[in-house]
């Protein structure tokens, strides 16, 4: 367990959080991380998500690492004219475990991954959540994102 | 969408204690703030006393004080306390118009998108939108 606010050093300064791109080393703790938040393992899942986003110049794999752990990711990537809309940034997914969660971990993910979509030169970041997500809504909401001005829609074909 | 006078206040009052949490404020002071009577807004207080959102302390300096955790708190919890929005209206005895239900299913859609927007913004979420609006 990583407590970053009290855990670190002799003097209980919080661990120092480090935000690098993942490598094929973090995965094993990414899938756990996603594992315990959604109750389902996806190796192959995220070994894909590290061939399409890890090394990019337009897509980022990153994670939060404290303590040589790993806690936290993020993954997006810079769309032109996806969905219609001009370029900008897109958030695929976000993780942090419970118990680091409120120190900060996923706003520097968060960061992070704005500034490497300014560098890009686009000056949006969008993401799309479940309705009942109210964890993850509630984060992305006080982080200052609104709703944004598309409706998604969808439709049972099976 | 359209809040009702009671929920609305309730929304206010708990924004205003939440933005001053250290200190306990007067129930004539925030009415006068909100331009609602004491009584009203203390019917509304009591509310959210028991809800466990503030707590009262009686005597000169008494009033109410915000006793919960603002980051974890959202708009739909207070809501919720005076109304519900989004529930099915009473059925109706009559038989159906051509088109209700489908109509319905439309509106349902409007009152989930509601639910979830209330649900996910925090009081904390609200001050900082408040702070960003008063700085223009």
């Amino acid at each position: 367990m990583v407590k970053l606010k009290r855990r670190g050093n002799a003097a209980g300064a919080p661990a120092p959080l480090r935000v690098r791109r993942a490598t094929a080393a973090d995965l094993a703790q990414v899938i756990a991380i996603d594992a315990r938040a959604t109750g389902l393992a996806k190796p192959g899942y995220w070994a894909g998500i590290l061939r399409r986003y890890g090394r990019g110049a337009r897509s980022r794999f990153l994670v939060a690492e404290a303590d040589g752990r790993i806690v936290g990711y993020i993954v997006g990537e810079v769309r032109d004219w996806e969905f219609g809309s001009p370029p900008c940034g897109w958030v695929f997914g976000i993780g942090v475990p419970a118990e680091t969660r409120e120190s900060g971990v996923a706003t520097r993910l968060l960061e992070a991954l704005t500034a490497a979509f300014r560098r890009q030169g686009v000056a949006m970041v969008r993401t799309l959540i479940a309705r009942d997500n109210r964890l993850v809504l509630s984060f992305f909401r006080s982080q200052g994102m609104t709703a944004a001005p598309v409706i998604p829609l969808e439709k049972e074909i099976g | 969408m359209k809040l009702q006078k009671n929920t609305l206040l309730a929304l206010y009052s708990v924004l205003e204690f939440a933005a001053q949490p250290a200190r306990q404020l007067s129930v004539a002071d925030i009415a006068a703030r909100l331009r609602v009577t004491p009584h009203h807004l203390a019917k509304v207080l009591r509310t959210l006393g028991r809800a466990g959102l503030v707590d009262s302390e009686r005597g000169a300096r008494g009033g109410y004080r915000f006793v919960a955790n603002a980051r974890r708190v959202t708009l739909m919890d207070v809501i919720a306390l005076f109304e519900d929005i989004g529930a099915p209206a009473p059925r109706a005895r009559r038989a159906r118009r051509p088109g209700e239900a489908a109509l319905e299913a439309v509106l349902a859609e409007i009152d989930q998108t509601a639910r979830a927007t209330f649900g996910s913004v925090t009081l904390d979420t609200m001050l900082k939108l408040i702070a960003r609006h008063e700085r223009g």
